[in-house]
């Protein structure tokens, strides 16, 4: 069975990867800097955003997260192609 | 607890089958240096460090093991589609004898991954210091895998990987001056 | 000029087998010189270019291979 992905898979995709880094980054330097008032409001207001383009993403895409910080459709559709080594 | 999601940290692209270049990677998935040996690392210190610090080594840890899929992704598409004979050129016919195109936790050389890669002193200062020096190591080590490499997709991620060591080593390094209480903390008893 | 590389010249001897390297480089990035990240340093100007580069902070970016020998690997 192929199943080909859109180019907009890989482009919404790439914008989470993206969004998702700067708080990976933000999240590492508030360990280190916890009263960094301007980085938590960055932090804050990214993952406001990731969370906003993920639920784009799940409407077209599927779930991304399992145990419940996704929902799903019928049938369940979390067990999906593809998987992130398989892109 | 954790949560799986769906994607890789950064993306993945591999621009040539050369099973070759999976025998070096294969040095960052089960090596002294390598992403599991780290994740490994950080998460089991993280019980008995000062508890200033436990939040960056549970973080650090979980990127790690998102560099772990990224290399198992490399290793993957490198070897998806290689016939025996192709991995046999490329030096890796005694690992198909005993894997077929399975991953497994051994570094370049064939040695399988062991738990004395994990160092835990409990000394504070004498783990971060090892964590600092097992991001440089790991720095060096995508340095000298990237020079063997001629595929520029591959490289891309790799030398995203490289940065990510160094800004890891950066966070420990801080994480140092905290424990020195360097940062205008007074202690107060 | 501040370089993220520095270079250094090994003995050379007449009876060494392979063709010598007359300079030797290795990598002193950015992280040994920063001590603890003063806040507010200039980020990447969008998300996607701090993922590219794999941090957000410029300051922090180390290129590899040394871009000041042309790129070439392993010098």
């Amino acid at each position: 069975m192929t199943k080909k992905m859109p180019p907009e898979f890989y482009q919404l995709l790439e914008e989470i990867q993206a969004i998702d880094f700067v708080i990976v980054e933000l999240n590492l330097y508030l360990d280190t800097h916890p009263t960094d008032y301007e980085a938590i409001r960055q932090f804050n207001e990214q993952t406001e955003k990731s969370m906003k383009l993920k639920i784009a993403f799940e409407q077209k895409f599927g779930p991304l997260m399992n145990f419940g910080r996704s929902y799903s459709n019928y049938p369940f559709n979390w067990i999906d192609t593809p998987w992130p080594w398989q892109v | 607890m954790w949560y799986y999601e769906k994607k890789l940290q950064y993306p993945v692209r591999v621009s040539t089958c050369n099973p070759m270049l999976a025998k070096f990677l294969i040095e960052q998935y089960g090596g002294a240096d390598g992403e599991l040996a780290a994740a490994l690392r950080y998460m089991n210190q993280r019980y008995t460090i000062p508890d200033k610090v436990v939040g960056l080594l549970t973080d650090i840890a979980t990127e790690e093991f998102s560099h772990l899929e990224m290399i198992a992704t490399m290793i993957y598409k490198l070897t998806k589609d290689a016939t025996p004979e192709m991995l046999k050129e490329a030096g890796l016919g005694d690992y198909y004898v005993n894997h077929d195109r399975a991953l497994f936790y051994q570094n370049a050389a064939g040695a399988p991954f062991t738990a004395t890669y994990i160092q835990a002193k409990g000394d504070p200062i004498a783990d971060l210091y090892e964590d600092i020096a097992a991001e440089e190591k790991a720095r060096a080590t995508y340095q000298w895998i990237i020079d063997l490499s001629d595929d520029t997709d591959l490289n891309d991620s790799l030398k995203f990987l490289r940065e990510r060591e160094i800004v890891h080593s950066q966070r420990f390094r801080e994480a140092v001056e905290i424990l020195k209480e360097d940062q205008n903390q007074k202690k107060v008893f | 000029m501040f370089s993220q590389y520095k270079y250094w010249m090994p003995y050379i001897s007449p009876f060494d087998p392979c063709k010598p390297i007359k300079v030797k480089s290795y990598a002193t990035p950015p992280q040994l010189y920063m001590g603890f990240q003063p806040p507010n340093l200039p980020q990447f100007a969008t998300p996607k270019e701090a993922l590219r580069a794999g941090t957000l902070w410029p300051a922090l970016f180390s290129a590899y291979p040394n871009p000041h020998n042309g790129g070439v690997k392993n010098d």
